[in-house]
């Protein structure tokens, strides 16, 4: 996956991944970004931990109004196909508290099998299995069941794969066995690169994420995402917003964390990223906090991003629809 | 990136004429050591079979660290000072905060060993002809876009095949192999430099030497240590611009030459290698000001090599850089009065030997990593007696 010259891309590769792009963001110029925000002040009901069922009811229509169709199941089916190897790239490093809950990944993996995919064909996948494990999940390598597992386990390939400023090796799960990837990170601050939200989460797919952090990870988290097996394999963006956190990250950090009690899904990872981060900035506000530009980590690799072609951050091309 | 299956995991050449086919044959200056493939193979008969090592095992604190409020540290070991949040790693890659601790995770964790010419380093005034004992861990604190091996210092230890070779193993293992020398070499030292000062230490014990070969990206008080411990230091000078540093090695050129500075200071040997890449660093400004600030900060006897440039990594679109530009850069660094101006990667150029500054007779011939004869005199020139600058003596 090598793209020549090393210093960019060729005409015909940044052509191709460009189509894949628009293809994958749904950007047509005239269209708006959807980003779709399902909320329920009822989801934890003794005020602990979020009741599995309105998991999956909140989850229902997020999916429902983002994709459409007369029922989720209809949504599911939309967004993926019977015979895909489906990838859910969840978001563990922090641990419990601050990674992606895997009451919202049993939810998935459960429209997932009713929209056809069967267990065989489930990945739920991040850098390290202890990480995996720290978050709450069981790894588990047996192929006819749904499958759990690191890159320090799967492995990365030996090609690098380049695209401007980055030049990484490709975590084996994203190239050699997904066919589509369901981006699943969660809404957080992040204490260098402002905030980790979609596309900072696929730093999880590459074997060197540390050597992207300086200069408040940009352009290096847009560049990233420019390399084609993440184009052209994430296919949406669902945000674990059960719990957020606006400041401390990406540790957990309770006491800047709050029941945001709610989900996002988009497939245009930029418009959905603008919106996190917008929904951080207001919550700091709230608490009378600094802004991320004022803290000097305003994620401005967002506007890289734009423009990359990845999505869009101008906020009167996103449509925000809550749920 | 399981790269190194069993013990072969270990014998890695190291840099770009291995790879362009140019090894060159062992020292033949007197009775120096050398060693066959397969002596080394016994010599290694370690349980490194090629099997990952547990993670306790190359785990310890890491000396040179700043503790910070909620479970953060702020690592004081090289300029970035990385402040890390629990469970994360810094821009090396290698040393990670758990629970407001900070570790070092490749304290004896070797993913590469050699054994190799000094000259290969290169350092050209320390032990000519001898062998260095060289080992490497994975990591690295910059990004250089033409480095040449990437697959180890770019990666996380976990990623990499590696062997637990104690401090005190690993001067064993020099002894043994009739190494004078210790090289930590290939990825960058400052990262596992727990694990240098601790060998250096052993070595010394057992009468063994230890260089350092780094980019030089290092904060003062580790590099104070550093220096109490090894015999010699060599520094790339990457190029001679900011410019050069931000783009293509996201480091600072000020911390390395501060770093030279300091290590001219300290007494401990030190020689510079500047590897001209086309286009991005070899201008005639750029060799003029580097001969002028070493003459001015160190003087004019630190020997400095330029390297030619293969395309690698990041950096395949260039060409090799072209003899003349090598002897250009030569050229102009002798007429600015630096005594010891060496062009490498180029076997068989005359400007691979030492040449005495004062009578122009050869002192120290070598063709590629092979010194072919040495002709020096407890340190002086045979022939006039000028005293060359270095460690030649074990």
């Amino acid at each position: 996956m090598r793209i020549e010259p090393q210093y960019g891309a060729t005409r015909r590769g940044f052509v191709r991944a460009g189509l894949a792009g628009a293809l994958a963001a749904g950007a047509a110029p005239a269209e708006k970004s959807k980003v779709v925000i399902a909320r329920d002040p009822a989801l934890r009901a003794g005020g602990g931990a979020p009741d599995s069922g309105r998991v999956l009811k909140m989850l229902d229509r997020a999916m429902q109004s983002f994709w459409g169709g007369d029922s989720p199941l209809d949504a599911w089916k939309k967004a993926v196909r019977p015979g895909e190897v489906v990838g859910l790239k969840v978001n563990c490093l922090s641990g419990k508290g601050a990674a992606t809950s895997p009451v919202l990944v049993e939810a998935i993996c459960e429209r997932l099998q009713q929209a056809g995919i069967p267990q065989k064909d489930i990945v739920i996948w991040d850098r390290l299995n202890s990480d995996l494990e720290s978050a709450g999940y069981r790894v588990a390598s047996r192929t006819d069941r749904i499958r759990c597992i690191g890159n320090d386990a799967a492995g990365y390939g030996t090609e690098l794969a380049v695209y401007g400023s980055a030049g990484s090796l490709l975590s084996n799960t994203l190239t050699r066995t997904c066919d589509a990837v369901i981006n699943l990170p969660v809404l957080k601050d992040h204490g260098i690169a402002g905030v980790t939200l979609a596309l900072k989460n696929l730093f999880g797919a590459i074997h060197n994420p540390n050597k992207y952090h300086t200069n408040v990870g940009d352009p290096y988290v847009a560049d990233v995402n420019m390399l084609p097996p993440i184009r052209q394999k994430v296919r949406f963006t669902i945000c674990d917003a059960l719990t957020a956190q606006y400041e401390g990250g990406p540790s957990y950090m309770p006491q800047w964390s709050w029941p945001y009690n709610g989900l996002m899904v988009a497939r245009d990872p930029v418009a959905m990223d603008y919106t996190g981060w917008q929904i951080l900035e207001r919550k700091r506000a709230e608490k009378g906090m600094k802004t991320f530009r004022e803290m000097k980590r305003e994620p401005v690799y967002i506007a890289t991003a734009a423009g990359h072609g990845l999505g869009t951050n101008d906020p009167k091309r996103i449509d925000v629809v809550e749920v | 990136m399981s790269r190194f299956v069993g013990q072969d995991a270990i014998l890695r050449a190291d840099c770009q004429s291995a790879r362009a086919g140019r090894v060159t044959n062992p020292p033949q200056v007197g009775n120096l050591p050398h060693m066959r493939r397969r002596l080394f193979l016994q010599a290694l008969a370690l349980p490194c079979l090629g099997a990952v090592e547990s993670d306790a095992r190359f785990t310890v604190e890491a000396r040179f660290y700043d503790k910070l409020p909620y479970k953060k540290i702020k690592c004081k070991l090289c300029p970035r000072e990385c402040v890390i949040d629990d469970r994360e790693r810094g821009y090396c890659g290698v040393r990670e905060n758990r629970g407001g601790t900070y570790y070092s995770l490749v304290h004896s964790r070797v993913c590469a060993a050699h054994v190799d010419p000094i000259e290969k380093k290169p350092l050209f005034h320390f032990l000519p002809g001898s062998m260095a004992f060289s080992v490497a861990t994975a990591g690295c604190n910059v990004n250089c876009k033409m480095c040449q091996n990437w697959d180890i210092s770019q990666s996380r230890p976990e990623q990499v095949t590696s062997t637990f070779i104690s401090p005190q193993n690993l001067a064993d293992l020099a002894g043994r192999n009739q190494c004078p020398s210790i090289a930590y070499t290939y990825s960058e030292p400052v990262v596992f430099c727990e694990y240098v000062l601790d060998s250096a230490e052993a070595g010394r014990a057992a009468g063994v030497k230890s260089v350092v070969i780094s980019g030089g990206y290092v904060q003062e008080e580790p590099l104070k240590q550093l220096c109490r411990r090894v015999d010699a230091i060599k520094i790339d000078v990457k190029a001679f611009t900011d410019k050069f540093y931000k783009e293509i090695v996201n480091g600072d050129l000020k911390a390395v030459l501060n770093t030279l500075v300091a290590i001219r200071k300290s007494g401990v040997w030190n020689e510079v290698v500047y590897l001209v890449i086309p286009t991005l660093n070899d201008s005639d400004d750029e060799f003029r000001g580097l001969a002028r600030w070493m003459k001015a900060e160190l003087g004019p006897d630190v020997p400095l090599h330029f390297s030619q440039f293969h395309p690698e990594y990041l950096l395949k679109n260039l060409p090799v850089t072209p003899v003349p530009t090598l002897e250009r850069a030569k050229a102009i660094c002798d007429a600015e009065g630096l005594h010891y101006v060496y062009i490498g990667n180029v076997p068989g150029h005359p400007a691979e030997s030492t040449w005495c500054p004062k009578c122009r007779r050869v002192v120290v011939e070598r063709a590629g990593f092979t010194v072919r004869a040495l002709h020096l005199d407890k340190g002086k020139c045979r022939f006039c007696h000028q005293a060359i600058p270095g460690v030649w003596e074990g």
